[in-house]
């Protein structure tokens, strides 16, 4: 690995004091440091955000739920309080990588990669959830910007999200067999702000709200309702994974399984 | 250089270590816990697996810096002197090993993910929580016996510790 100076910041102002210039943030560090090791990502200094108490835990207040950006998946997959009011964001959290991953990996962490194949954004968007930043508050819809890139500014950090509990919601995610990262996956969230659907691993520019199959799930909340339902391929990602045409038609799949398991 | 300290296997230690030293090379190279191994590049083989304040997690994809002021188990520190700990005697029973790469992050898993599931476990979970871990012998087919194995041998021992101490 390159040569770099470590710092853990005590505070999250201490951290933005030194989050300047080629510096980077490291949170649970499970994009970073194997991005570092193979050199895809090269920072001078290294701030350390995972031991501020400040960026921590789940509060569920009534219907409204904040999540400290340093929440570790694992906390996320396994937190009572939060299955109470949103199983579908537990059960996200527990299909994110492998138990080593789960245990140090962070939300603050994956919102702010954007990672087109991340899971955590499609939850953010469908979700209608504001995201916390030290400088402001940002709504999901104008935070996810194209791969990798969000509206974070230079040495602004996450501290935490929050997003009203939907009347139902369900993930459903189909895996890259080798990665286990989303070929497709599909949040679907049925709220007072009517039903959103956002779907990761196929866009071209990352996470992205399907208008057409709202339109379709707004008139009846059944998967009855995509019999007939297309996505348009022409925006999506085609790889050696998949064709856009195979994400196309898997997205409405995947829809069809969330809207069922929402619910059940 | 950072001053790094932290506890290994029960031991306070105390180092200086360049900054960009990963917690596996802090291990292997400046403690000579060479048990703990590096099977790829990519944080997705888990032969790196350690136990970080009583949590499985990959030493190859953390700085030792990181860890300093943690607890720290690695592989030589799960056996009771000269008795395997209940999963290595497992692993040894199962064949759950042939070429012994895998093993020790095999092993580390196992005991976390045991752990975690005091109910007990099933083929099905074993297989979703051996996600991390890629074993290019057994085709894991002994390696989960072992694991659900160890869990009923566990599981019985904590349930006989329980009714002693009732
Ligand atoms: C083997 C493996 C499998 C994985 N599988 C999946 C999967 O299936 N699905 C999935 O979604 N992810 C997966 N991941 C990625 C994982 O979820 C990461 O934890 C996550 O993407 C990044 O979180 P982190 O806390 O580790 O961030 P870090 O690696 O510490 O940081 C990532 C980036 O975010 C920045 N950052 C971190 N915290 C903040 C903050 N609070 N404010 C602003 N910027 C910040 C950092 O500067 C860095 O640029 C996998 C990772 C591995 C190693
Ligand atoms: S060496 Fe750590 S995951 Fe492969
Ligand atoms: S026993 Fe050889 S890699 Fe698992």
């Amino acid at each position: 690995m390159y040569s770099v100076s470590y710092h853990r910041a005590a505070s999250v102002a201490e951290a933005a004091k030194l989050a300047k210039g080629e510096a980077k943030l490291v949170s649970g560090g499970m994009t970073l440091i194997p991005a570092m090791k193979t050199r895809l990502a090269a920072p001078s200094d290294l701030v350390d955000i995972s031991r501020i108490d400040a960026l921590k835990g789940i509060k569920v207040s009534g219907k409204t739920v904040t999540i400290g950006a340093g929440t570790t998946h694992y906390e996320v997959a396994t937190s009572d309080k939060l299955a109470k009011v949103c199983p579908a964001l537990s059960h996200l959290a527990s299909m994110i990588g492998d138990p080593a991953v789960r245990h140090r990996g962070t939300i603050g962490g994956s919102i702010a990669n954007n990672d087109p194949a991340a899971d955590y954004p499609s939850a953010m968007l469908a979700l209608g959830a504001t995201i916390v930043t030290n400088k402001r508050e940002i709504a999901a819809d104008k935070f996810f910007k194209v791969l990798f890139e969000t509206a974070l500014k230079e040495g602004e950090i996450v501290t935490s999200v929050t997003f009203t509990a939907p009347a139902k919601a369900a993930y459903e995610k189909f895996r890259n067999p080798a990665s286990r990262y989303a070929i497709v996956g599909v949040f679907v969230a049925k709220g007072a702000g009517g039903v959103r659907v956002a779907v990761t691993g196929a866009g071209d520019d990352g996470v992205f709200r399907s208008k057409e199959l709202e339109a379709a799930l707004a008139k009846q909340f059944d998967a009855a309702a995509l019999a007939s339902a297309k996505v348009p391929a022409k925006t999506l990602m085609s790889d050696m994974h998949a064709s856009a045409d195979y994400r196309a038609h898997l997205i409405v799949v995947m829809t069809r399984r969330a809207v069922a398991a929402a619910n059940a | 250089m950072s001053e790094i300290s932290l506890t290994v296997n029960g031991r306070r230690v105390s180092a200086s270590v360049e900054d960009r030293t990963l917690l596996v090379h802090f291990l292997r190279e400046h403690l000579g816990l060479t048990g703990t191994h590096v099977g790829c590049d990519t944080s997705q083989c888990g032969a790196c697996v350690v136990h970080v304040d009583g949590k499985a997690m990959k030493s190859c994809s953390m700085l030792a810096a990181q860890a300093s002021g943690s607890d720290v188990i690695t592989i030589e520190g799960i056996a009771n002197g000269g008795d395997l700990h209940p999963v290595q005697a497992a692993f040894k029973e199962h064949h759950g090993l042939q070429c012994g790469f895998c093993t020790p992050g095999m092993i580390m898993t196992t005991v976390d993910m045991i752990a975690r599931h005091p109910e007990g476990l099933d083929e099905a979970t074993v297989r979703e929580e051996l996600e991390g871990n890629i074993c290019r012998c057994t085709g894991y087919h002994n390696i989960v016996k072992a694991v659900l194995a160890a869990s009923k041998t566990m599981s019985k021992a904590s349930k006989g510790k329980a009714k002693k101490a009732a």
